[in-house]
């Protein structure tokens, strides 16, 4: 069973992924802030990564430095999953080494569903 | 250098009035400036007028103290009444900008709620809940259209609507966008024409703004068409510009609304059809930044025509 770790501080969002990606058959491990998600990260090495950016304890873009400095996380792909829709953030997260940057806003359930599955076919 | 580069803000009178959002007469900075010169050239007159018919020096002197003094007051006076007004239309603009960026998270949390139950993900739906269900998906919707066209709006007002210009294949865009469109357009009986000048050259814009002020002028195309409309666009080149024309078989702008179309919250008396009413404003303020122009023809029951001209570098 394909593992994915949400790092999401929103409680309502982690019960919503929770329902919408154990439907699909994945094992998905919430953490509610930046300093946890990054932990579970390196000790459950995920198939993928879901990261919001505004987090608690650590800021989602030095989560995402580490886990790119990480040999044990680097190859693990990372959608970053944010409000936040500025083009500097969206470039800061690629470069970086976000696979894909999606704003919540402009996405239906679904079609970011589509984009997870995408990635983990691969 | 950093201490360089203040100065020069502060210096920066254009720069310094667009962060209050106020017009350059209103601007505290300006009317500064302005008053400065007023006090001077009132007491370089005085001078003047005075030594040609005063003897006294000192009464000279005393004369322009007193107007320069009396008119550093009134300048003070109503500097203060207007810098007071322009840091209010500041307040309000990031009010807006920090609200509409909190509500955003509720929003989406609540969208996506409703698209998993809807989805049957915690059990099946009931006939009779679907319609429920389909009322809070379409207002939740609405929430966040509302909410993108208030920071597009604050940031229009801020002065700080981002611009990446890269070479743009404008057909390629409309193209996307008449796509993308389809599926609404179907929904509401209305049928999309799109044609373009094939040696149309790339011009030097922003993609994403573009997009942006396109989709409102082809929402409001299709959300104000009536029976089986009919939606035709045209890219063309003329000179040195792009011009761009969408025409609908709507209902029209009514003569007296025609006026008002451009302000933000303004909704024509026609039929309420949805929307945010900053669409068009928010259109107007692209096109205008991206250096080109926009304006249109109307008539009831007829239907509308909006053109909008681009550089095309």
């Amino acid at each position: 069973m394909k593992k994915i770790i949400f790092i999401e501080d929103e409680s309502a969002l982690q019960e919503t992924f929770k329902n919408l990606l154990r439907k699909e058959g994945y094992e998905i491990i919430p953490a509610m802030d930046g300093e946890s998600g990054l932990k579970l990260a390196k000790e459950k090495k995920p198939d993928l990564i879901l990261l919001d950016l505004i987090l608690p304890k650590l800021h989602g873009f030095e989560v995402l430095k580490e886990l790119k400095k990480d040999s044990g996380t680097k190859e693990i792909p990372i959608i970053v999953l944010t409000n936040l829709e500025n083009l500097e953030y969206v470039e800061r997260a690629l470069e970086l080494g976000a696979t894909t940057y999606l704003v919540k806003t402009q996405y239906s359930l679904e079609e970011v569903l589509e984009k997870i599955k995408k990635i983990l076919s691969k | 250098m950093m201490d360089l580069k203040k100065i020069y803000y502060q210096l920066n009178l254009p720069a310094q009035c667009r962060k209050y959002n106020v017009p350059l007469w209103q601007c505290p900075q300006f009317l500064f400036l302005i008053m400065g010169i007023i006090i001077i050239g009132a007491a370089i007159t005085a001078y003047l007028i005075g030594t040609h018919y005063i003897e006294d020096p000192q009464l000279i002197a005393l004369i322009v103290l007193t107007l320069s003094g009396t008119l550093f007051i009134f300048a003070y006076i109503i500097n203060v009444s207007f810098e007071k007004l322009a840091e209010a239309s500041r307040i309000r603009t990031e009010f807006v900008r920090i609200v509409s960026h909190q509500l955003r998270s509720p929003v989406t949390n609540l969208s996506w709620a409703i698209d998993s139950l809807m989805a049957g993900d915690l059990g099946r739906i009931a006939e009779s809940q679907l319609e429920y269900f389909k009322i809070l998906k379409e207002n939740s919707t609405r929430m966040k259209e509302l909410i993108k066209d208030l920071l597009i709006t604050s940031r229009i007002e801020e002065g700080a609507l981002p611009i990446k210009k890269e070479k743009v294949s404008l057909i390629e865009v409309i193209k996307s966008l008449v796509s993308e469109f389809q599926p609404f357009a179907r929904a509401s009986n209305v049928e999309i024409g799109f044609s373009f000048d094939e040696n149309l050259p790339k011009i030097l814009t922003d993609p994403q703004q573009i997009k942006v002020a396109v989709e409102n002028l082809l929402d409001n195309a299709i959300r104000y068409s009536q029976r089986k409309g009919e939606i035709k666009i045209r890219l063309e080149r003329k000179g040195d510009d792009i011009y761009f024309e969408i025409k609908d078989s709507g209902v029209g702008i009514p003569q007296e609304d025609q006026k008002y179309i451009f302000q933000k919250f303004f909704r024509s008396k026609s039929k309420e059809k949805g929307g945010t009413g900053l669409g068009l404003f928010i259109t107007k303020s692209i096109i205008e930044k991206l250096g080109g122009k926009i304006w249109f023809e109307s008539e009831e029951d007829k239907g509308t025509i909006f053109y909008f001209t681009l550089p095309k570098k």
